[in-house]
């Protein structure tokens, strides 16, 4: 067990696997306990997608995400705060992370430039310079006062190699400190480190090292995720997670395909989130336990049973997918009903991978999950052979 | 008369015209009753707009009718036949009275493709032409528990002449004795009820000679076509029901199709309207507004002293009932405020004070503002279950106030914009929808 008395999070190791690096825990934050390993829904806006809170929290959610960069954009941190923070804006109970914004700036914004001060760009929405330095994103952040926050880190995307990569996971490693310099509310709200290095081994080690220094709460592995080969992100989460310490979070950051979720618990990662999920479910694409089912396609036009027959989300439980697709045709309902599904999926495949590791059978579960997801084993991607081999599994 | 047992028994009478009652006898086996005056549950496809089940059941004293769309459905009439089983089951709908409407009371459709023999309706994929035949097979495989029968109901446009109205009049019967036929015929519609449609457009004389002749047809009830808010002003659609009404039979009930502003649905009641269709709530919500003009007649004599002294500014931006252009549905009334509106960013005070919806018991103005202004799905959702709410709201309060005698207390909330419940500092800016002094 880590972590003072006052501390805004408590993690508590429940059962760890004699066979991979995977761990069960209950991680307890200021609004309620989560259990681990946990799948984050991603509500950008203050809101997810089409669901209510009461929605949400029905199907168990007990953490989701915002975005620092988009609400600090609108509605701005003052008016959140005036509205009692983001919980309180939103009307969510439960926990939430915020991240720092420095993702955003780069994928989305057009002539961003990033220096020691921070990232400069141009406000989409009244073309003014903004200035999103580490001490800005703390500020909004505590305004937001999310439950966990994350460092603003010098992005750099996986596919980039060079010198760039190196300045960029020294500048990270200042950026925390002047994060941690900035938090207002250290006794309320938990700030994470962001674990950057790009796909070298030795510059991940050597950010691994420095930043384990500090007195951070968590870590989350970054950098990664960004269409980087499948072959390069495994060893490097699974080096990450052998060099951070056992009794604090490790957040994977943007992974959320039911495969890299339960290889990336087996080498060691407590949290992920993705907006994969959510962001599929409005095209019409609903996440099975085989892989995922287009319900907009002409051949469900005639299936009259539901998405996936052993689920009990609230979709699968009153409707096909002969009424969906046709309600794709006549009212935005029929994404929620998928949304629901997909973020049903997800919570729902976390539960289990949590259940069989606490019951020693996680090997097992990993086994039975494959067959069911890939038609036969030669069609198991190499990386999650190889992932799963360096974790003392050999794929059946 | 393959007919169900549908029955409607009226309480009272108020002023010789309206009508206060039950619709009893309701569904397959009867078991189902809607009070009246009341409202159908709009829905596209069986789902009420942007609300999955868990959204819906947030809300109480849901009507007990559906309504359905033949503009929806059609282009799926081959799932739904090899389904077997009736759209009520396809769309999970449980312990529900189904009602199959020809058209999409929130959509006007394009003009020039009716003719003798068929009406067109207009799915995702284009238009559909029905014939009576079709028009038929499409309700044995829906097996709604009551449905309109065909019609031609194209007369709404200002245009319209003489003589294409009284082919209006003279088509609907002949599609409506074409339909009897096939009913009464068909085992698959045993027990399911059928409404005979009024036409006539805007000439007296054809009003009173469809319902004369519609009324002479063994039908359960009238639905009332050709007198959509877009279609003419409230002073010549109460002229043209009353007259209408006077032909019908006063035992059966009088369904108005695409009618559904208040200040309308008051009037007519008043001319002896028993049923409405409820997609207004829809078309506020999809105008990023919401409903909240006061339907209170509980007497409040501290609110009467308040009335009086406050100021009567109503030059604020929203516009007065008379000023409404009637051929565009869209356009915002004063029964609603515009949540895009910026003096809205941070309003934390719920939509409508003292309602019990899940939106005002969980949110606020503010949030609804930023669910707006970012374009999120939410907004949809939130708004939806407000509105339907409210408007369902307003026919409770409206039911009691014929229970009561407090229709002209009801008339005063609903037509005299400059009569508001509650003041505020800044004055009547929000129409008929001033919201209360915060009393904390």
């Amino acid at each position: 067990e880590s972590g003072l008395p006052s501390s805004p999070l408590t993690l508590r190791i429940v059962a760890e696997c004699p066979v991979t690096k995977a761990r069960v825990c209950d991680l307890i934050l200021p609004h309620c306990t989560v259990n681990t390993p946990v799948f984050m829904p991603v509500g950008t806006q203050g809101t997810l997608k089409g669901i209510t809170v009461d929605q949400l929290e029905d199907l168990g959610c007990q953490i989701c995400l915002g975005n620092t960069y988009h609400l600090g954009m609108r509605p701005g941190p003052d008016l959140i705060e005036k509205a009692n923070d983001l919980h309180g804006f939103m009307n969510w109970k439960r926990n939430l992370l915020t991240d720092s914004g420095g993702f955003q700036m780069v994928s989305l914004v057009e002539l961003s430039e990033v220096t020691e001060e921070g990232v400069k760009f141009k406000s989409p929405y009244d073309g003014k310079e903004i200035l999103l330095s580490p001490e800005k994103s703390i500020s909004i952040q505590n305004s937001l006062g999310s439950d966990i926050m994350m460092q603003l880190d010098d992005v750099v995307s996986s596919t980039v190699t060079g010198p760039r990569v190196e300045e960029a996971m020294h500048r990270s490693v200042r950026w925390l400190d002047r994060c941690i310099a900035a938090n207002k509310n250290p006794h309320k709200q938990n700030l994470f480190a962001i674990i950057q290095g790009g796909l070298n081994s030795k510059l991940r080690k050597a950010c691994l090292d420095e930043m384990t220094k500090r007195d951070v709460p968590g870590f989350a592995i970054g950098g990664l995720s960004g269409g980087e080969e499948k072959d390069d992100f495994w060893r490097m989460v699974t080096l990450s997670t052998d060099h951070l310490p056992r009794e604090k979070p490790r957040y994977l950051m943007g992974v959320g395909y039911a495969v890299d979720l339960v290889v990336c618990v087996a080498l060691g990662c407590d949290m992920f989130d993705c907006v994969f999920p959510t962001r599929t479910a409005r095209f019409g694409s609903a996440l099975v336990p085989w892989g995922s089912l287009q319900v907009k396609q002409k051949q469900y036009a005639k299936d009259f049973q539901p998405i996936d027959p052993d689920c009990q989300c609230p979709t699968c439980k009153r409707h096909s997918r002969a009424y969906l697709h046709a309600l794709f045709k006549s009212d935005t309902a029929a994404m929620h009903h998928v949304t629901i599904h997909n973020i049903s999926y997800q919570l729902t495949l976390m539960r289990s991978v949590r259940q069989s590791i606490m019951e020693g059978r996680f090997p097992e579960f990993i086994q039975s999950f494959m067959k069911r997801m890939f038609p036969s084993r030669d069609q198991y991607p190499s990386w999650t052979v190889d992932a799963l081999a360096s974790v003392n599994i050999t794929l059946q | 008369m393959a007919g169900g047992r549908m029955q409607l028994e009226l309480s009272r009478v108020v002023q010789g015209r309206s009508r206060l009652g039950v619709l009893k006898g309701l569904g397959r086996t009867g078991q189902h009753s809607l009070e009246v005056p009341g409202c159908l549950l709009y829905t596209h496809f069986g789902t009420v707009p942007h609300l999955t089940q868990d959204t819906l059941h947030t809300l109480r004293n849901l009507p007990s009718v559906t309504q359905v769309t033949l503009s929806n459905i059609a282009e799926h009439q081959e799932v739904l036949e090899e389904f077997k089983d009736g759209f009520r089951k396809f769309a999970g709908l449980h312990d529900t009275v189904v009602y199959c409407s020809l058209h999409d009371p929130a959509t006007l459709c394009p003009t020039g493709y009716t003719t003798n023999k068929t009406v067109s309706v207009w799915g995702s994929g284009g238009r559909i032409e029905l014939t009576v035949a079709k028009f038929m097979a499409l309700q044995k495989t829906v097996q709604p528990d009551w449905y309109q029968s065909m019609a031609d109901g194209e007369t709404w446009q200002n245009s319209t002449s003489r003589k294409r109205v009284r082919k209006s009049v003279d088509r609907t019967l002949a599609h409506l004795d074409e339909c009897l036929l096939v009913h009464q015929k068909s085992q698959e519609l045993d027990g399911v009820e059928v409404f005979g449609v009024v036409e006539g457009g805007d000439i007296l004389e054809e009003r009173v000679r469809s319902a004369r002749e519609t009324a002479k047809r063994p039908v359960a009830g009238f639905c009332l076509d050709g007198l959509q808010t877009a279609s003419m002003d409230q002073r010549l659609r109460t002229q043209l029901i009353t007259a209408v009404n006077k032909e019908l039979p006063e035992d059966k009930p009088r369904l108005l199709q695409g009618v559904g502003r208040p200040d309308e649905v008051l009037a007519c009641v008043e001319a002896g309207v028993d049923l409405f269709e409820s997609f207004f709530p829809f078309q506020v919500t999809e105008r990023g507004c919401a409903l909240c003009f006061s339907f209170d007649i509980s007497p409040d004599p501290e609110r009467a002293v308040l009335e009086l002294s406050e100021e009567k500014d109503a030059a604020g931006d929203t516009k007065q009932n008379g000023d409404l252009n009637h051929d565009d549905q869209t356009q915002m009334t004063s029964f609603e405020i515009n949540l895009k509106d910026k003096r809205y960013q941070d309003d934390f005070r719920p939509l409508v004070e003292g309602c019990g919806c899940y939106c005002c018991k969980n949110h606020q103005r503010a949030y609804l503002h930023h669910l707006l202004v970012t374009n999120e799905l939410l907004a949809g959702v939130l708004l939806m279950i407000h509105n339907t709410s409210h408007y369902h709201g307003f026919f409770s309060a409206l039911r009691e106030a014929l229970a009561k005698d407090k229709l002209d207390l009801l008339k005063t909330r609903i037509f005299n914009p400059l009569n508001f419940t509650d003041a505020t500092k800044t004055g009547m800016k929000d129409g008929l929808c001033a919201s209360r002094p915060h009393t904390g």
